[in-house]
């Protein structure tokens, strides 16, 4: 049978199919269903691990047991887990390990763009890339059996459009496995690395290295597909379908296996192919392999741009560019005019907008992080001054104070980034003395990714209770003696708790606790303006809820239009009401 | 080899994804090679919204780019106009008379396009363009919920695909005591 299934949905069945046992992942887009649809699944056990390196930790466990693991990230992720996938490289397993890489071409919801490919060459690993959801699935068994003949972890990298598109797939049954428990295969000369062991290991991988490029020479998914010999496409992933697009009747060598490259069977397509061009989204790695091969390649990256996703309409205007089709699309140049933006923003009654509304008030150099409050850097809030990568918003706070500038600086992290990677930053703080206030933003969800449990959230990924985490606990036994818990959305205590903690010129902590608007089953209130009493003085806007919109009255003495609140956008929050100073501002009264 | 692409564009919350999978089932059970993409991330925090479905022989990419767009349906006035690029010059429109002041807007200094601007722009980018009351279509069904079917309606008359296979699918993807309300939607939405 076959169905409609995304990138992400074929590989959690390809998970299932396979014989997978273990999943972990850390929440991520484009990757973050892989483990959503794998744990609908009966026989895998899956978790939200606190961060990636701890998800790849504990599948190589997984996979030292003998059993078949899977471990998803995004791309940025791989960076936290790259310890993990060098170890893992060195030692190999009992059982298979696939380490799911997806990338994000454009950054549609990233920090960075990278490409992870270097990762596969770096850690000496094998990297399969998929071209539809049929493959991603196919991928996920087939990159278990190379993981398990040449004994070594598999990177399966995916792109944004990989994961995000649907294709139709054939379903398959779940291969049986036992569920058996052997006694654990004992080898610390293979396990343990140290630098006698791991020296011993290094000759092993470069063994594998080349046994694993003889296998890619007959790896059925590299592949080549002969049409008209003048043009030789080499393409891997989701460029090689932009280029079936564009290049209908080209000759085309797919390649399904990125690392390692099958030389003789590159070498030989070059010869036979007249021109050979290659499309590839990122880096040119293929493109600089072919050259150190040296096949002559007549298009790569002097035309097919290095920054950015690709989708058929760049794929041909750039072949169209290096000559190599007649013709482009004609895009109608139509006059609309400046069209008002639509970006995200934080909902109407999120809890992270009074805690930012706040810092600018007080004038803050203001270090974040990754999570939906990084929202706050755009306007209506504006109230941001840096944000680099999850984690690193208390790190660079504490250098910010201890380098000195005017003002003080604070950071601001969200719940699940501080688990994630922040906290050894908070430990610096207490450790190395600075006066940094570090804002634990706790809406109680990991929102950013769709609201996945968290540690302190007292729920794992398959709905059991568990312990939950204690910000205030683990703030005093690191050596914290400032730790305040405020609630938000009630501006007086909030702006209290900040001045103490700022007051006390000492490392603090202020934990901001109340549930992102998506934990409620429905709003808690609605408000409206008292368009008698409001006179259009704009201090309500200064808060930057969508929910507050200009009223057609006009306040006669400023002329400024007064102000309204969208019925439907309102959550009830009751910010407003705290800001406004002619208390024009009231609940509805139901 | 000819495709059927198709774009759906509009604002996170407004169904803009569940029309894009209906949309996609039912090519496939009216036999097409069907490629669907679109972007999550962001959508739930009121941003703009697209997706592209295809239908074909056989498929490559997920997604095409500007002028390639043989249908474009939008469920906001705004966000159509951001996405008439897409449209290949035969294209054809269909578009939701509802506007969504985005916060520039609302609360900003910006203008929300004039109906004589959207008339003109979508006169100039397509060959037939529908602007079509589906928001108040649902309403008058009970919920705004359905505006996304009844312009999957609106859609379906320009395609050549049995009823039975749209309404087969709109069924198995709307909660059970909504498909009589479903149906009507898609209707409606037929008889726009
Ligand atoms: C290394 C890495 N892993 C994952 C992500 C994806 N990501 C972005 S924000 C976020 C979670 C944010 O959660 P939280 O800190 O609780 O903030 P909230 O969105 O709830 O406000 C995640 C997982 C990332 N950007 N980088
Ligand atoms: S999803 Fe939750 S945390 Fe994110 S902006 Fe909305 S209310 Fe705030
Ligand atoms: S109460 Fe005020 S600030 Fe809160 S959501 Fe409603 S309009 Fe926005």
């Amino acid at each position: 049978m076959k169905v409609l299934l995304s990138g992400n949905e074929a590989v959690a069945r390809g998970a299932y199919e396979s014989g997978v046992v273990f999943a972990s992942a850390y929440p991520g887009t484009p990757s973050t269903e892989i483990l959503e649809n794998i744990v609908q699944y009966e026989g895998i056990y899956a978790e939200w691990s606190p961060n990636e390196k701890v998800a790849l930790d504990a599948a190589i466990g997984a996979a030292y047991a003998g059993k078949r693991a899977l471990a998803a990230m995004k791309h940025v992720g791989l960076n936290v887990a790259a310890e993990a996938l060098f170890y893992s490289s060195h030692t190999g397993f009992d059982g298979g390990l696939v380490i799911i890489s997806a990338d994000d071409p454009g950054m549609h919801s990233s920090q960075n763009e990278q490409d992870n490919r270097h990762y596969a060459k770096f850690a000496k690993v094998p990297m399969l890339e998929p071209t539809d959801s049929q493959e991603a699935k196919d991928f996920v068994g087939l990159g278990l059996e190379i993981s398990e003949k040449f004994d070594t972890p598999v990177l399966l990298r995916l792109s944004t459009r990989i994961c995000h598109s649907n294709g139709l797939v054939e379903l398959g049954e779940r291969k049986t496995i036992k569920d058996d428990r052997k006694p654990f295969a004992r080898n610390p000369t293979k396990y343990c690395m140290i630098p006698g062991f791991a020296r011993r290991r290094h000759p092993v991988m470069e063994q594998r290295l080349k046994d694993l490029a003889e296998y890619a020479e007959t790896f059925p998914y590299n592949k080549v597909e002969w049409g008209d010999r003048s043009l030789g496409l080499v393409a891997n992933g989701v460029s090689y379908q932009y280029a079936r697009e564009v290049f209908p009747d080209a000759s085309f060598l797919r390649l399904g296996m990125s690392w390692p490259l099958p030389e003789k069977l590159i070498r030989d397509f070059a010869s036979k192919a007249g021109k050979v061009v290659v499309v590839e989204e990122l880096d040119p790695f293929l493109e600089e392999h072919l050259m150190m091969m040296g096949v002559e390649v007549a298009a790569g990256k002097d035309f097919f741009p290095i920054v950015g996703e690709f989708n058929p309409g760049i794929v041909r205007d750039a072949a169209y560019e290096a000559g190599l089709v007649d013709e482009t699309v004609e895009v109608q140049k139509i006059d609309v005019g400046e069209l008002p933006p639509r970006p995200p923003v934080l909902c109407a009654g999120c809890p992270h907008r009074p805690v930012y509304y706040m810092l600018k008030k007080y004038g803050l150099v203001v270090d974040s992080d990754i999570g939906c409050y990084a929202l706050a850097v755009l306007p209506p809030i504006a109230t941001t001054d840096t944000l680099g990568c999850m984690g690193a918003s208390i790190g660079v706070a504490h250098g910010i104070n201890k380098a000195g500038v005017e003002e003080r600086a604070v950071a601001t992290i969200g719940d699940s980034t501080l688990w994630h990677a922040g906290m050894p930053g908070l430990l610096n703080v207490v450790y190395n003395k600075s006066n940094t206030v570090t804002i634990i933003l706790d809406n109680l969800t990991t929102a950013m990714t769709g609201h996945q449990p968290h540690p302190s959230t007292g729920r794992t990924l398959m709905g059991a209770e568990t312990a939950k985490g204690d910000f205030e606990a683990l703030a005093r036994a690191m050596g914290y003696g400032e730790v305040r818990t405020v609630d938000p959305l009630n501006l007086k205590e909030l702006e209290e708790a900040l001045k103490a903690s700022l007051d006390s010129n000492k490392p603090a902590v202020v934990v901001t606790r109340s549930p992102c608007i998506f934990m409620y089953d429905e709003r808690p209130a609605l408000h409206y303006v008292d368009l008698e009493r409001c006179n259009a003085c704009d201090r309500c806007f200064e808060i930057g809820c969508p929910a507050i919109i200009r009223s057609d009255e006009i306040h006669a003495k400023s002329g400024n239009a007064k102000a309204e609140i969208n019925s439907i956008l309102c959550f009830g929050c009751a910010v407003c009401e705290q800001v406004c100073a002619r208390n024009a501002i009231h609940m509805v009264e139901e | 080899m000819k495709t059927t692409n198709f774009a759906l564009v509009g604002v996170g919350g407004q169904g803009v994804l569940l029309a894009s999978d209906i949309l996609a089932e039912v090519g496939v059970r009216a036999g097409f090679d069907v490629k669907k993409s679109e972007v999550h991330g962001m959508a739930q925090r009121g941003g703009s919204v697209l997706s592209q479905v295809r239908w074909g022989d056989k498929v490559y990419a997920p997604l095409v780019g500007k002028g390639e767009i043989d249908f474009l349906v939008s469920f906001e006035l705004l966000e159509g106009l951001r996405c008439l690029e897409f449209l290949k010059k035969e294209g054809i429109a269909i578009v939701n008379d509802q506007r969504l002041p985005p916060l520039a807007v609302s609360s900003g200094g910006m203008e929300y396009p004039s109906q004589e601007r959207i008339d003109k722009a979508l006169s100039q980018a397509s060959k037939e363009y529908h602007i079509v009351p589906a928001l108040a279509k649902a309403q008058e069904l009970g919920t705004e919920r359905a505006t996304n079917v009844v312009l999957l309606g609106a859609l379906s008359n320009h395609l050549d695909v049995a009823e039975e296979h749209w309404l087969k699918v709109v069924e198995e993807r709307v909660p059970k005591k909504y498909i009589e309300l479903n149906r009507k939607a898609f209707a409606a939405g037929r008889g726009l």
